[in-house]
């Protein structure tokens, strides 16, 4: 058996990173006494613990802490003014959780995926600056104005709309994930990755508003005897397409303009995109331009080269839409350190592609033992649903893992059940339990188990 | 106020006009007009033109594929022109994508299975994958050139795909591809027969193909650590305590980074990484490698050419800005307009440094 290989030296943080901004404005003064001590700690000791001394004791002094007994700036100055940024933006102090790329995932950055920060989100609806990207040809921002949707094939009469149409018509929001097929996809093998952000963040959900797909094909006269598939297109470079089954998209398919509030943002299909729920993300076709049913499958390029499964026999499988029931502890999660002993929130996300989650739990032990966790409403189909577990880590080494079970009694499988049946090489729908390691130092590592 | 009603007179107008084109639209597919339903005034009916333009998808049965044809040997003057620079003379370059030829075999030919996809260690090109010629077809036409999509002619596609199926020796070099032939093509598809549909895992109602059982204790797991970040990818991320708040229960671990953009040529400086940082965000990368052509020229030749011309860097912003051809080949640099001046002027110091 493979063991974790030995950790190479770490570079420890600069003192300032330790500090708070009292702290700061305390070395500033020249008061440097109750920290010096801390620091000479921290640094000896390297790693999680520094990150854990520095924190525990650079707030105690002898007569409390100065965040209280100093009377900070932003208690002793005006503000500013309304309006000063028209467009809100997150505080300077949230710099870290930003869109990434994996290095070496893609050779060129207009095909290629940027991650989102689930390491650092709460909750269940992904801010919209924040929502994953998966482009094949770059993004476009679109004028809205002359963007137009075309419905054609075999409806009674193939339709032209603009935007002003679609938001004419009666509007649904409805909140819902959006998953990449590939979402874990490097991780068939072995570990690959550290953390959250790059082995589950092509994984995000938002309120979409738009109108039903269903009402748009009934406006155009949809041949429902012969009309069994429809064919997607985006108005991009690539010209996206994908194949969507008659039933689904008479389901709860939307064609959406709206994203959390406001207009989609261009990175995520700006002014439109289809949205189909719990099926792999390349379906919910963006800078949606033309619907065509059609009487059998398209087997458009992604559906025929890509996003299909390669099995252990060299057979490829094709259509694999659904996106099964999955989840994963978002804090603690790889490639953090847990700072203090103590009481912990474990938190994470839970979500099946075929309806509402029904149940999560938790184990602590690499899955010999588990504790249902507690969900947080609202609990909605084909959405994120946040669950939450106490924890007191008293600085024993543990295994985390999450197991979610949907409303039709599924239950997300061990990462050994999916290879015994797919092999390895598949690249997509890996919806495998996640493991995170635990050390006695209370760093957070990705790692499987058997 | 009379804007407004100026507004409405207008999108009055323009919807009439299409109304007329309506009529005869209707009268081709036989139908009332959209306006004849529960939402009157929502949406028009499309002109034949109008689908014509749009309608570009070909199918396995081959419905939608225009008549025309092309030969290997015109193919292979478009391939060198258009699709050499970044996919390879042979189609074999790994550098802007994965290689599209490849992996097959004349037993494959014959069998319609691809052999070594059963091979781990085989690189999958687009040629052992793909089951249906349609699926080319259509993908060409409506994304390739990657930076100039939809600029072939019906021809053209016919001609580049029959060079690209040569290269597979799928079709002989004497071949002419045409809509008249290409359905004999797909009876010689490599992989036309290892495609299979999973209906439980398209449908929403249907079965899945892994299960797993809810236990709660002494679960038969060993949960032994079977495997873990290998050493050389600890730090391919960046450092990670900056990928996490910097308060709270949780930091992130700060781990040594292997310079993620220690790529060759990359000699210039201690502010390298975040001037390929900001090369990448302004999409210089997608066309120039640092050291090898791509579209435009490698940084490094840049350097080399200009090397002792106090001129160049002023003219090279402006170039930059303003795009253009003629010093490397015919191939134009589109007019980088998202740059600050600021941006512009350090890409090109960058630049012009990166031979040091
Ligand atoms: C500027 C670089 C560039 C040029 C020029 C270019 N391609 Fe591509 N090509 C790409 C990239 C990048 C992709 C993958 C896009 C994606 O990930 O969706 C691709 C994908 C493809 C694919 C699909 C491969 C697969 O396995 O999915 C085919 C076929 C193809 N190109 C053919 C051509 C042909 C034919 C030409 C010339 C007419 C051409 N390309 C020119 C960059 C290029
Ligand atoms: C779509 C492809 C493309 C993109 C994107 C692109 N370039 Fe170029 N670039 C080219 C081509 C092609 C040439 C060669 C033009 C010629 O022959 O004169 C070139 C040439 C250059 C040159 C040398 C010009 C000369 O006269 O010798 C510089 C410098 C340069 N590019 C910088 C940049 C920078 C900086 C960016 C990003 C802001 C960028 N390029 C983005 C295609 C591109």
């Amino acid at each position: 058996m493979m063991r974790p290989p030995p950790r190479p030296a770490r570079i420890t943080r600069a003192p300032e990173n330790f500090l708070s901004a009292a702290d700061i404005r305390d070395v500033q003064a020249g008061r440097r006494g109750f920290l010096a001590q801390a620091f000479a700690a921290a640094v000896a000791l390297g790693g999680a613990t520094a990150v854990r001394a520095a924190a525990g004791t650079a707030t105690g002094t002898a007569a409390g802490d100065p965040a209280i007994l100093e009377l900070p700036p932003w208690s002793t100055t005006l503000g500013h003014p309304v309006a000063a940024r028209p467009y809100g933006q997150p505080s300077v102090h949230e710099k870290n959780l930003v869109r990434r790329e994996s290095p070496g995932l893609t050779r060129v950055n207009a095909a290629s995926v940027s991650f989102a920060p689930l390491q650092g989100l709460f909750g269940i609806i992904t801010p919209s600056g924040l929502h994953f990207e998966r482009h094949h040809q770059g993004w476009q921002d679109i004028d809205p104005t002359r963007h137009r949707l075309m419905v054609e094939g075999l409806v009674r009469t193939p339709t032209v709309y603009t935007m002003e149409d679609l938001m004419r018509l009666p509007s649904v929001s409805r909140i819902h994930f959006i998953e990449c097929g590939a979402n874990s996809g490097m991780e068939w093998a072995n570990v690959a990755v550290p953390t959250v952000q790059y082995t589950h963040g092509m994984l995000s959900c938002s309120e979409f508003t738009g109108v039903p797909l269903s009402l748009l094909l009934d406006q155009c006269g949809l041949d429902r005897k012969r009309g069994r598939y429809v064919l997607a297109e985006g108005a991009d470079g690539a010209s996206l397409t994908r194949t969507i089954a008659m039933d689904r998209a008479l389901d709860d398919v939307l064609v959406a303009y709206g994203q959390n509030g406001e207009m989609l943002r261009p990175e995520n299909g700006y002014p439109l995109r289809l949205v189909v729920p719990g099926v792999q993300g390349v379906s919910s076709v963006k800078w949606l331009r033309r619907l065509k049913v059609g009487d059998q499958p398209f087997n458009t390029r992604e559906e025929t080269i890509h996003y299909v499964d390669l099995m252990k026999d060299g057979m490829l499988r094709q259509y694999t839409s659904i996106q099964e029931c999955k989840s994963v502890i978002t804090s603690p999660s790889g490639g953090q350190v847990i700072v203090d002993q103590g009481f912990l929130n474990v938190t994470g996300l839970a979500w099946s592609g075929r309806g509402k989650v029904k149940r999560v739990d938790v184990s602590f032990d690499g899955g010999r033992n588990w504790k249902t966790a507690r969900l947080e409403t609202p609990v909605l189909s084909k959405a994120l649903t946040r669950f939450n577990i106490d924890w007191v880590w008293n600085g024993q080494p543990a295994i985390l893992q999450s197991r979610a079970m949907d409303e039709t009694g599924y239950v997300q499988p061990r990462m050994m059940q999916l290879r015994e049946v797919r092999g390895t090489r598949s690249i997509y729908h890996n919806n495998a339990i996640q493991s995170w390691q635990v050390t006695a130092a209370g760093d957070v590592n990705n790692v499987q188990v058997d | 106020m009379s804007r407004s009603t100026d507004v409405r007179g207008l999108v009055r107008a323009t919807r009439h006009a299409f109304a007329l084109g309506a009529l005869v639209a209707c009268a081709t597919v036989g139908a009332a007009p959209a306006d004849a339903t529960q939402y009157p005034g929502v949406g028009r009916p499309a002109t034949p033109a109008e689908i014509k333009a749009w309608d570009i998808d070909v199918r396995p049965d081959f419905q939608g594929l225009p008549p025309g044809s092309g030969s290997v040997a015109d193919g292979q003057k478009i391939w060198d022109g258009k699709c050499a620079m970044c996919h390879g003379d042979f189609g074999d370059s790994n550098e802007v994508f994965t290689p599209l030829a490849g992996g097959t075999t004349q037993e494959d030919i014959k069998a319609g299975r691809v052999a070594s996809l059963r091979n781990p260690e085989q690189v999958r090109t687009t040629l052992m994958k793909v089951s249906t010629v349609s699926t080319l077809w259509d993908y060409i036409r409506r994304a390739m050139p990657w930076n100039a999509p939809k600029s072939l002619s019906t021809n053209d596609v016919y001609a580049v795909l029959a060079y690209l199926l040569n290269l597979g020796a799928i079709v002989p070099d004497d071949y002419v591809l045409s809509d008249r032939n290409i359905a004999d093509v797909q009876q010689k598809m490599p992989n036309r027969n290892g495609m299979m549909r999973m209906p439980g895992l398209w449908d929403v109602h249907g079965t899945p193909d892994v299960a797993n059982v809810a236990c709660m204790h002494d679960c038969p797991v060993r949960g032994a650590v079977i495997s873990s970040l290998p050493g050389a990818a600890r730090g391919s991320h960046g450092d990670l305590a900056d990928q996490n708040r910097t308060y709270g229960p949780v930091r992130g671990q700060g781990v040594p980074t292997v310079a993620a953009a220690a790529k060759p040529g990359d000699g210039a400086g201690g502010n390298d990484a975040k001037m390929t940082a900001l090369a990448d965000r302004s999409g210089c990368l997608v066309c120039h490698g640092l050291t090898s052509k791509i579209v435009g020229p490698g940084y490094s030749d840049v350097a080399a050419k200009y090397h002792g011309d106090p001129a160049a860097q002023a003219r090279l912003e402006a170039k930059v800005k303003a795009g253009g051809a003629g010093a490397w080949g015919a191939v134009p640099m589109p007019a980088q307009t998202q740059l600050s001046d600021a941006d512009v002027h350090a890409l090109v110091q960058w630049i012009l440094g990166s031979t040091n």
